[in-house]
């Protein structure tokens, strides 16, 4: 199913080699080898307790796998420190929102941005860093958020607390992308504004989803990974998934939502 | 906190409030400079001044990174006898024992945080607390450097000459002016770091640790900084509290100090930039004009308490900045 490249081949962003995850004897994924192709928009998708926010949080940094690697653009960021990837090029954003509450919208995207220009000055005062003021106005716009500046993030409605997040994440300028369910527990209104900010983001960058809802990515993807039981089930296109006989049955019954 | 969310879904502050935030340095050290003239009791001035700069720079781990540490007397401690150790022992001059003070309380926090900082809520008061009875009960067995339980004595500093003036710290006016000096000076490096990209850092590691971490934050790194920071303020304050007591008793290191801090700072308003002063000051005031009719001084003290707790929750300094927004 896996075709063989090189790992340096460019048209590969991330790739994983026989990775698994094991929780004490729980075991949470197993051997999935998988690439995920630049500048595409990748879905992950499984019924409930598929591994899928397992694979997401092995690819984004928060897990160390516990057997095979895992290479972004080439490099092994097996077990790299989550702060790290950042750095590397590599965001995410979380399935339960995680915005910084007490901070206004503004300041929610600008200490992001600052995150790669300033760490651990503890002098010179932070408004000298003026140009984060303008890139966080951009950013806020971008995720149509402008109007609310001066708001505390904890007080933005849930969709737009997730719309802060995603900026947020764009905020170190990635490469790629990771959403782990950017639509959970959104109204239909704003999961189409949100469809709609993924598919535009994707025009820049390699984008990977995890989604629970099939037919919600169906139409915006270019290749699925369907996960169940912790291996993988299925690769390809939207297409090829569709008429995908064992990935029938194991939603067969499954009511989609 | 999180109730208080729709009350201030608009945070941008009054003219007023902006005002006095970009020049609190200034205006605290006005309020500084005239507070003898208010507080007839000048040796209590001093003891405000020192365990309100105790107070801050506990406020900086607790209130803005948001970690409750129970050790921070351990940090407080060694400021004072390394200050007074130097004094006494090794004869150093009073700005090298105070810097030696400071010193001891980076160093102290440095290796209480590495041990402490992968640890969160009540784990982390509680590794922190029994760290700092570690730092108590080696402070304690020194009895040739540190005079065990009869605490440090003899670290009498008479006269603080500076660019060839010669000031008598024993009258109690100009000693308060000496120490108030220096904090003002802490109140100004205070202000700057709360005011820098790492005063970003340390709010947004408080408000959602894993966010800043995906962000691209060490948060560990940012939590053992925070702590040295923190150390090294209490250190300065416990420095001075040698140089003014000209002793250093060892319950300045038991736990209750540590207590002390916490008590200060929710008194005072937790995450406020002076808030913890206030506290420290209403603290001390009532200890020391409560005692002169009653022995039963922290009954009072604790009711006292017990009111901020119930109606001022954000602390006295806390709610009048917060009806200063508004």
């Amino acid at each position: 199913m896996i075709t063989q490249q090189s790992t340096k081949d460019q048209s590969i962003i991330m790739r994983t080699e026989g990775v698994g995850k094991t929780f004490g004897r729980f075991v949470a994924l197993k051997d999935i080898s998988a690439e995920f192709r630049h500048g595409a928009i990748t879905s992950i998708i499984g019924p409930n307790g598929a591994g899928k926010s397992t694979y997401f949080n092995l690819l984004s940094g928060a897990f160390e796998p516990s057997t095979g690697t895992i290479l972004f653009e080439g490099r092994d960021v097996t077990g790299m420190a989550q702060h790290k990837f950042a750095h590397l090029g590599i965001a995410k954003s979380f399935q339960i929102t995680n915005v910084f509450p007490l901070l206004t919208t503004h300041e929610n995207i600008r200490v992001s941005l600052q995150a790669l220009v300033s760490r651990f000055d503890i002098f010179r005062p932070r408004t000298r860093l003026s140009e984060l003021d303008d890139e966080a106005e951009a950013l806020l716009e971008r995720v149509g958020l402008a109007g609310h500046r001066h708001r505390l993030a904890g007080s933005l409605a849930h969709g737009e607390q997730r719309a802060l997040e995603v900026g947020m994440a764009l905020a170190s300028h990635p490469r790629l992308l990771l959403l782990d369910e950017p639509t959970a527990g959104m109204s239909p209104e704003e999961t189409r504004t949100m469809m709609d900010l993924i598919v535009r983001l994707a025009q820049e960058r390699t984008v990977i989803l995890v989604e629970h809802k099939m037919k919600l990515v169906m139409g915006i993807s270019d290749r699925l990974l369907v996960l169940h039981h912790g291996e993988l089930l299925a690769e390809g296109t939207p297409d090829d998934i569709r008429r995908n006989d064992i990935v029938k049955r194991v939603y067969l019954g499954q009511r989609e939502h | 906190m999180a109730t208080d969310l729709a009350f201030e879904a608009n945070r941008q502050p009054s003219p007023l409030l902006q005002w006095a935030t970009r020049h609190r340095v200034a205006l605290a050290s006005l309020f500084l400079l005239l507070f003898p003239l208010v507080i007839p009791f000048k040796a209590l001035a001093v003891m405000i001044l020192i365990y309100g700069l105790y107070a801050l720079g506990f406020n900086l781990l607790f209130g803005y990174l948001g970690l409750l540490s129970f050790g921070h007397s351990a940090l407080f401690g060694a400021g004072a006898y390394l200050c007074g150790i130097a004094i006494v022992h090794f004869g150093w001059p009073w700005y090298l024992a105070i810097g030696l003070g400071l010193l001891a309380g980076m160093v102290v926090a440095l290796v209480i945080g590495a041990l402490a900082i992968r640890t969160r809520g009540i784990y982390f008061a509680m590794v922190t607390m029994a760290l700092s009875q570690c730092v108590y009960y080696l402070f304690y067995q020194a009895v040739d450097l540190t005079g065990g339980e009869n605490g440090l004595r003899g670290v009498n500093v008479k006269f603080i000459t500076l660019f060839g003036f010669q000031v008598d710290f024993l009258n109690p006016l100009s000693r308060y002016y000496i120490i108030c000096s220096f904090v003002i000076a802490a109140l100004w490096v205070l202000s700057r770091i709360l005011a820098s990209p790492f005063g970003a850092v340390i709010e947004a590691v408080r408000e959602n640790e894993a966010r800043a971490r995906a962000s691209g934050y060490d948060v560990m790194l940012v939590r053992l900084l925070t702590f040295v920071l923190s150390g090294a303020f209490c250190g300065l304050a416990g420095a001075l509290l040698a140089l003014h007591l000209s002793t250093v008793p060892i319950e300045t290191m038991h736990y209750e100090t540590s207590g002390l801090a916490v008590m200060m700072c929710l008194l005072g308003g937790m995450g406020t930039f002076f808030g913890p002063f206030i506290g420290a000051a209403i603290f001390l005031l009532l200890e020391n004009l409560v005692s002169v009719w009653t022995s039963h001084w922290q009954l009072f003290v604790g009711l006292a308490f017990m009111v901020c707790v119930l109606f001022f929750p954000r602390g006295i300094w806390g709610t009048v900045m917060e009806k200063m927004k508004a």
